[in-house]
């Protein structure tokens, strides 16, 4: 055994885990134990155990994640800030055999792009929208998000949330899963592993859900940016956790495999 | 013959995009082309082309939905008045950056702000000098009647293709409600995917192939020297188009003394009072720009060389297009403005007055 060198371990036959195919080899431009290199690794991975590589199309947002194009070897529309499911719509409709895909943060998705997110869902759009909410604005310095808790201490809430002056957070996860057209809402984490393996099952059933036609699929990551929150990221994960989750809640919240989507319908005039 | 109809400006925008194979119409309503959308979902082309149309939440939401349909190289359009295109420059901007082709149909009202819904050319800056934040420009076509309303709609595709570079139909609410004889153009089918892998397969995101990289549709750019460089491939472009594709007419210019500018719906009326100029036997020409951006410098300049006492600019706004003709002549003769504003329209006798009393100074 003494003979045995690194190049005898490291053999196919022996890799029980390895970096997806779908991810490039560019370094990450993202902080140390931010949540978006996971999300990342995960649609990468969906796309590759799917086979759908060469029928996906991602759309980046503008935020932290606009070079997401740089990191998943797919191919990519930059659009611009908030519109993101507007151009995906365009995609899916005029090319309905392809995987479409959103991903937006919690400025992009739910404040300057509220209506294209609400419109979107409630057409029931056959895409698959990821959106990372970390209660904060990541790129542009740490300023308030439509996601950020009360009391939060961001650059624009410098003496903390203040519903006088900034009103309430916003869950419009909860706004999204009344919508007719939404057939999958889901709230996820990855700050542990097994938050990552039930996060990876949720973006693989929204993948597969787009194929069925039976409407959007929305899967929200409760995320850290704990650059933006000025902590470490082991602090991060928990105040996360102390903080977030009670209001941001993890599960499901809608899923047309075991609830009756009826409900949600609405009814045609009588002629 | 072909197929001859009477019909309005904005029906024939709809029915020329089924007929040159569009693949999707974006839009929202607004006054006064709504009947542009009207007229496509009463014809359901999705059932005889498979040409989409979907009705948007906003114009903001109609451009970005554009800007993602022509991403996979689909021919794409959109329509709006005044209003919703300053809504739409956020995405004219993204378009132009990111050298995506589509179409964009203007049919224009008077402003600024919410204004009237009357008639107007007043968007002829907006339209001309780009529209949006950013060194961009888009082809701009500008019909003077219903079959031009047919014609320019496969144009403007065809231009847009060339350059990868939206184009626009600038329309006002005149020539999109007034209904007139027009021929419709033959039916072409849609691009089959083979097609469009041929024309646009280069740069198109229709799903990263196992023998190409992934293909990004974006404008953005953080290393200024790559973005410079983006912005000199732009400008050579513009140029190309100055250089290939400007489109004017020319109406009794050839013994022309003095010689009006005029597009779309002032150009019609400005020509009415070149006939009631001509009788009285003054030596008076059109000159009708068809292409604003481009813009037809060259043929101004030239007509100043040849020795035109001097150019009426007429226009349905306070002046705008007299600035490019200004540059054109340069100095070397006169040059003059008269317009309405508001919604008004001219009448050809009023244009013919200030023919004889700011240019001959009778």
């Amino acid at each position: 055994m003494a003979d045995l060198q690194l190049q005898d371990i490291i053999k196919p036959e022996n890799q029980v885990y390895g970096k997806s195919k779908i991810l490039t080899d560019n370094a990450m431009h993202y902080c140390y134990g931010c949540s978006h290199g996971v999300v990342h690794k995960l649609i990468a991975e969906v796309i590759e155990e799917m086979g759908i590589q060469d029928k996906t199309v991602g759309v980046s947002p503008v935020g932290c994640s606009v070079f997401m194009y740089d990191y998943l070897n797919v191919d990519f529309m930059e659009a611009a800030h908030g519109k993101a499911p507007a151009v995906a719509t365009g995609y899916k409709r005029t090319n309905p055999d392809k995987y479409v895909f959103t991903y937006q943060g919690d400025g992009d998705l739910a404040a300057i792009g509220t209506g294209e997110t609400l419109h979107t869902v409630n057409r029931g759009e056959n895409i698959v929208m990821i959106f990372i909410n970390n209660a904060i604005y990541g790129m542009t310095g740490g300023q308030m998000a439509p996601t950020t808790m009360l009391g939060q201490v961001t650059a624009t809430t410098p003496y903390g949330r203040d519903v006088d002056l900034n009103g309430y957070p916003l869950k419009i996860t909860e706004l999204l899963a009344q919508l007719p057209g939404a057939a999958y809402v889901t709230r996820q984490s990855v700050h542990t592993p097994a938050n990552v393996r039930k996060c990876k099952k949720a973006i693989r059933k929204a993948f597969e859900n787009s194929a069925k036609n039976i409407g959007t699929s929305f899967v929200e990551v409760v995320s850290t940016c704990n650059s933006g929150w000025k902590i470490t990221p082991v602090e991060a994960n928990k105040w996360m956790e102390e903080n977030m989750f009670p209001f941001y809640p993890l599960g499901d919240l809608k899923d047309s495999e075991h609830d009756d989507l009826e409900q949600y319908k609405v009814q045609k005039l009588k002629k | 013959m072909g197929d001859l109809r009477l019909m309005k400006g904005n029906e024939v925008i709809a029915e020329a995009a089924i007929r040159c194979g569009c693949d999707g119409y974006f839009g929202y309503p607004i006054t006064p082309q709504s009947e542009i959308m009207e007229t496509l979902m009463a014809r359901r082309p999705w059932e005889e082309t498979g040409m989409v149309v979907l009705q948007a939440e906003s114009e903001a939401a109609s451009i970005n939905m554009i800007y993602g349909a022509a991403s996979s190289g689909k021919k794409v359009m959109t329509s709006s008045s005044s209003p919703g295109i300053s809504l739409m420059s956020e995405g004219l901007s993204y378009l132009a950056g990111a050298e995506l082709p589509c179409l964009i149909v203007n049919v224009q009202r008077g402003g600024p702000g919410l204004g009237t819904i009357q008639p107007s050319q007043s968007d002829y800056f907006q339209a001309t000098k780009g529209g949006g934040h950013g060194d961009f420009h888009l082809i701009v076509l500008a019909p003077a009647s219903v079959q031009e309303m047919n014609d320019f709609v496969d144009l403007a595709f065809q231009l847009s293709f060339k350059y990868l570079n939206p184009a626009m139909i600038l329309a006002d609410g005149v020539i999109g409600q007034t209904m007139e004889k027009v021929e419709l153009s033959e039916f072409k089918p849609r691009w089959t995917e083979q097609e469009i892998q041929e024309l646009s397969g280069s740069w198109a995101a229709n799903g990263k192939k196992a023998n190409r990289n992934s293909h990004i549709i974006t404008s953005l750019e953080l290393v200024s020297e790559k973005q410079e460089k983006h912005n000199i491939k732009l400008q050579a472009k513009y140029k190309k188009m100055q250089e290939e594709d400007v489109r004017y007419e020319l109406i009794n210019c050839d013994d022309a003394e003095y010689i009006i500018v005029a597009f779309g719906l002032s150009a019609r009326i400005s020509q009415k009072a070149v006939d009631i100029l001509r009788e009285k036997g003054i030596k008076v020409g059109l000159l009708r720009p068809i292409t604003l951006y481009p813009f037809p410098t060259k043929i101004i300049s030239q007509l100043a060389d040849k020795g035109v006492k001097g150019f009426l600019s007429v226009e349905m706004n306070a002046g705008q297009m007299v600035e490019d003709v200004r540059l054109a002549v340069n100095g070397k003769t006169k040059v003059e403005y008269f317009g309405h504003m508001g919604g008004i329209i001219a009448n050809p006798n009023e244009v013919a007055e200030v023919v004889q009393s700011k240019l001959i100074g009778e």
